[in-house]
């Protein structure tokens, strides 16, 4: 039981880190590995605004989000639509995002070491013991999971019944026929591809609350949101969500029963075999 | 087989080129030669990758598992057994790696693929350091005699076979089968190719001369450590410097490589606090402005110029 | 709730420097000193304590000076920086290009045991002294035999296993720790295994029992499990050869699981100023890898120093150990001028007036004199148990987290 709540918490942290990929690369087809940069950067945010003027992460993540849903916007505005137009198929889009949103997490890590420099960075904030059913969890992080939770059934609500986020769910299925119902392709994208930025910057801001991080430790984050939002089935927020807790349970099994120095060679065997026997993730659709 | 005359001078050429690169020790400084054994590595790197994704249109980030087995079989093995024979080992290592991974994903197709050569990397990375751990062994030390310019000769001797497979499989049954697979995949199924064979045999291939390549050059590192040996950035680097130079052409890779390696280390030279910036910005530029890569652009220019002479 | 007020303007300090972008002076009536370090990838956090503030600490305070003593004159030292990104291949070029391009007259050890080994043939091939500081192995001499201008400065693996063990060792003698149960757990990561490794047999001959022995992969985000587990072995003592991020992360689960022990240990950084400015009491009596002595006068005046010039606190280990190396070579340059081979021979037959006390080294290369434990005792980072430093303070027993 421990062991399930203790994989649940890491699980919604893992939510977190991946619910944004999923908007950015289901909706807005661009695999983002800049993704975990801009995590980073909104835990240096939180970092900033918590040790200068002792602002609670929970309140700074009404400053990140807009923030970063502006940048974020800009990005895909900029540098990302001139490749979406230049793409004869959804093949070499891929490609090329990979290879721009690369060379962007390179760009982003220069700028963080430039303006924060290459030290961790971590500060105390609730890291004091709750206790829930007679077991001992970080206040932390039971914070994070909430909002987490929080944060997904929100956006659950908005996607599944919000006629905006409906058009988004349209344009995940079917950029084409999303076209032909009036939806406005190119502003959408955008828009999703922003608010995926925002999510996860939020994420970030959050996790710095019981992480250590370094300008340099966005990639880590990157590959678990890629195996997530892979696993889960890409462009399916409930997938993302049951994919991340899945992970975190697993792991948590792993480092309680087995060895913890199996967790990561577990998460990704995990995904090797989601992958092998349902290559389109737990909930995605069949490829046509 | 015989050889047209065309093919004749691009042998003699060729001959030519591999005679003044590979004599580089001898007339080199020690300074262009480390550069140059940067080149050679990634020249067989971006080479042999290209090999497998040019016609099938992967994009493999499996170059740093093969390269980290590699390293890790001389690591190993280099105290008992002779260096020659732990190359050939990290090739056949290499090869039969990548025909079970070829197997089991290549039915997947485009960003699974992907995200899998990339995942796998990280799992053998995680595997190698669980069963160092549950050893008790340590980082490995790789003391050799072995001079850069012996490693130098070998990359480039390595290379040359590589140039040598892909001008034969481009002459053979496989290369033209590969042809018409990159064209449409369905077409080739229809003509009766077995499209999933010949993709796995290129893999293969590409595995089989990373794993060598690491192989080769685990002396130059002394120390081999899972973090060190498995950096998935390497993976990266070679699909950028294959995609600038362009992979369509068996010698694309190897003028994208030469660009990129001079100004990597230009930046390196010049800006060292602002390396990775750089290194992002070359990215960007080479994505958003030479998206044909080298090869391409060369094509276009001569294509235009001999249309130019004929008006 | 605590705040930090100081990292936060360490951060604008280390901004503005950073964007400050620095510019070389080229003067043949310099001194080169190259440098190879990463200021990315997974080793940067620990150089950016550790090794790159004392580069800029000593040049600046050997050009305050008026330069390096050479042949009875002065030369002021011009630092050629490389960033390696923490990949051998990258330290490899970089001291190719510092001893052939550049033509530096010295090159400053790479920073890690990885990177260090592999730039030592190059060190060796242009007969620079390279004194390794942030590399403990237990090949000292291996390497030393192989590499004959390599020298060791903070000690080698097993000399910090045992440092360990005699520490708690210490304790049940004076019945502070008043049992023999140990858990402990390594990052599994080349240094993390070759520690635990190490230690294991080490532990056993003193006596102690390993009721909890596991690794964890480095970068692994949640430690509560091991922590849990480790809890539920009811040690008397914890020790975990740990690296950065994770030697933060367990200690705060050690707080939110109130793990009860009487000897805590935590390896890498549990010196760096920020584990004290992020913990406050509760770092209280936890035991960290290295130490110094905090109260003699010269490592006062090299703190205060630090902190003038970088805008940082050195941290309670390799970074005087850094700064000594840079002495150690200033001081052979004085002795006997610009000639390498010489600063080798030098080096090996001297002794030197170091910020740490006098140093000098053993037939296989290796400062033998070095700071081995060192614990939080009410908000300053002193040295408990060293191999031959003075100034060692009495152990005190791990006392709650509050």
């Amino acid at each position: 039981m421990d062991i399930i709540i203790i994989g649940l918490l890491l699980g919604g942290t893992y939510s977190l880190i991946a619910m944004g990929l999923n908007l950015q690369y289901g909706v807005a087809r661009i695999m983002n590995l800049a993704n975990g940069e801009m995590l980073v950067a909104g835990g240096f945010t939180a970092f900033w605004f918590y040790t200068a003027g002792n602002i609670s992460p929970l309140l700074t993540i009404f400053i990140v989000a807009p923030l970063a849903f502006a940048i974020n916007w800009l990005i895909y505005r900029i540098m990302l639509e001139p490749l979406v137009r230049r793409a004869k198929n959804r093949g070499q889009l891929e490609v090329d995002s990979i290879l721009a949103t690369f060379g962007m997490s390179f760009i982003a890590v220069g700028l963080m070491l430039a303006f924060f420099g290459g030290d961790y960075f971590n500060y105390s904030f609730l890291a004091v013991p709750v206790t829930l059913m007679g077991e001992t969890y970080a206040q932390n992080r039971v914070v994070a999971f909430l909002a987490a939770v929080v944060i997904c059934a929100i956006l659950y609500a908005w996607i599944t019944f919000s006629r905006p986020g409906l058009s988004l769910r349209a344009l995940s299925v079917s950029p084409e026929s999303a076209r032909l119902v009036g939806i406005n392709v190119r502003q959408r994208a955008a828009i999703a591809f922003a608010l995926g930025g925002a999510i996860t910057a939020v994420g970030g801001a959050l996790i710095s609350s019981f992480l250590t991080l370094d300008a340099s430790a966005g990639v880590a984050f990157t590959l678990k949101a890629l195996i997530i939002v892979i696993m889960g089935g890409v462009g399916d927020v409930r997938g993302t969500i049951i994919a991340a807790l899945l992970l975190g349970v697993v792991e948590t099994l792993v480092a309680s029963l087995i060895d913890p120095g199996l967790t990561l060679a577990a998460a990704y065997a995990l995904f090797i075999l989601v992958l092998l026997f349902r290559p389109q993730g737990l909930f995605g659709r069949k490829p046509t | 087989m015989s050889l047209t005359g065309k093919e004749i001078q691009g042998v003699i050429l060729a001959a030519i080129a591999l005679l003044v690169v590979g004599a580089l020790p001898y007339y080199g400084s020690d300074y262009l030669l480390s550069l140059g054994i940067t080149i050679a590595m990634f020249t067989v790197l971006a080479t042999s990758w290209a090999l497998f994704s040019g016609p099938t249109h992967y994009i493999s980030l499996a170059t740093a598992a093969f390269f980290g087995l590699g390293t890790y079989t001389t690591g190993l093995g280099f105290e008992s057994l002779p260096f020659w024979s732990l190359v050939l080992m990290a090739g056949a290592l290499g090869a039969v790696l990548a025909a079970l991974v070829g197997l089991a994903t290549l039915r997947l197709s485009g960003v699974y693929f992907v995200i899998f050569t990339l995942g796998l990397a990280e799992l053998i990375r995680q595997l190698i350091t669980w069963g160092q751990n549950m050893t008790g062994q340590k980082g490995l030390y790789v003391l050799t005699d072995f001079t850069e310019g012996n490693l130098y000769m070998m990359l480039v001797a390595l290379a040359s076979a590589v140039f040598l497979v892909g001008w034969l499989i481009g002459r053979s049954r496989l290369g033209f089968a590969l042809r018409i697979i990159g064209d449409d995949e369905t077409v080739a199924a229809h003509s009766g190719i077995n499209t999933a064979q010949a993709k796995v045999l290129l893999f293969m291939v590409s595995g089989a001369v990373a794993a060598m390549t690491g192989a080769i050059l685990a002396p130059r590192y002394v120390y081999i450590e899972p973090a060190l040996a498995f950096t998935p950035l390497l993976s990266f680097q070679v699909v950028i410097m294959a995609l600038l130079g362009g992979v369509h052409r068996l010698w694309g890779p190897i003028v994208g490589v030469i660009p990129f390696t001079l100004i990597l280390e230009t930046i390196s030279a010049n800006f060292p606090n602002q390396v990775t910036l750089f290194i992002g910005i070359v990215f960007l530029i080479i994505v958003y402005f030479i998206p044909r890569g080298f090869a391409g652009l060369i094509e276009q220019a001569r294509s235009w110029s001999q249309s130019e002479s004929m008006a | 709730m605590k705040m930090n007020r100081r990292t936060a303007l360490k951060l604008g300090a280390a901004s503005t420097a950073a964007l400050a972008a620095p510019s070389i002076v080229v003067a043949s009536d310099m001194v080169k000193i190259g440098a190879v370090a990463p200021k990315t990838g997974p080793l940067a956090g620990g150089a950016t304590v550790t090794q790159w503030p004392n580069i800029a600490l000593w040049a600046n305070q050997v050009n305050a000076k008026g330069g390096l003593m050479v042949d009875g004159g002065q030369k002021m030292v011009e630092v050629i920086e490389y960033d390696d990104q923490t990949n051998p291949g990258e330290t490899i070029k970089a001291v190719q290009r510092l001893a052939t391009q550049d033509n530096a007259d010295f090159i400053v050890a790479p920073y890690g045991t990885g990177l260090n080994i592999a730039a030592a043939p190059l060190f060796d091939r242009y007969n620079y002294p390279h004194l390794a500081v942030s590399a403990i192995t237990d090949q000292i001499e291996d390497l030393s035999s192989q590499f004959g201008g390599m020298f060791f400065l903070l000690g080698s693996t097993t000399a910090f296993v045992q440092g360990v063990v005699d520490v708690l060792q210490g304790m049940q003698a004076e019945g502070s720790l008043t049992g023999n149960k140990v858990a402990m757990v390594n990052v599994a990561d080349a240094f993390g295994i070759e520690l635990a490794t190490a230690a294991r047999p080490l532990f056993e001959a003193a006596g102690f029992e390993i009721v909890y022995d596991t690794s964890y992969p480095l970068g692994t985000q949640d430690l509560s499990p091991v922590m849990k587990a480790a809890k539920a072995a009811e040690p008397n003592a914890f020790v975990a050869w740990s690296y950065p991020p994770d030697t933060f992360g367990l200690t705060e689960q050690a707080i939110i699981e109130d793990l009860q022990v009487e000897a805590y240990y935590t390896a890498v950084a549990t010196c760096f100023p920020a584990f004290g400015g992020r913990f406050g009491a509760a770092a209280n009596g936890i035991l960290g890898a290295g130490g110094v002595n905090p109260d003699s006068d010269k490592f006062k005046a090299y703190a205060a120093a630090h902190m003038e010039v970088t805008g940082n606190a050195p941290d309670g280990w390799a970074s005087a150990t850094t700064y000594a190396s840079l002495q150690v070579l200033e001081q052979s340059i004085a002795a006997v001028g610009m000639d390498r081979e010489a600063v080798v021979e030098h080096v090996k037959a001297s002794t030197f007036d170091t910020v740490l006390g006098d140093m000098n080294f053993n037939a296989n290369n290796a400062n033998e004199r070095f700071w081995t434990v060192g614990q939080w005792q009410n908000g300053v980072y002193q040295g408990v148990a060293e191999t031959g430093r003075e100034g060692a303070k009495p152990v005190m027993v791990k006392q709650g987290w509050a």
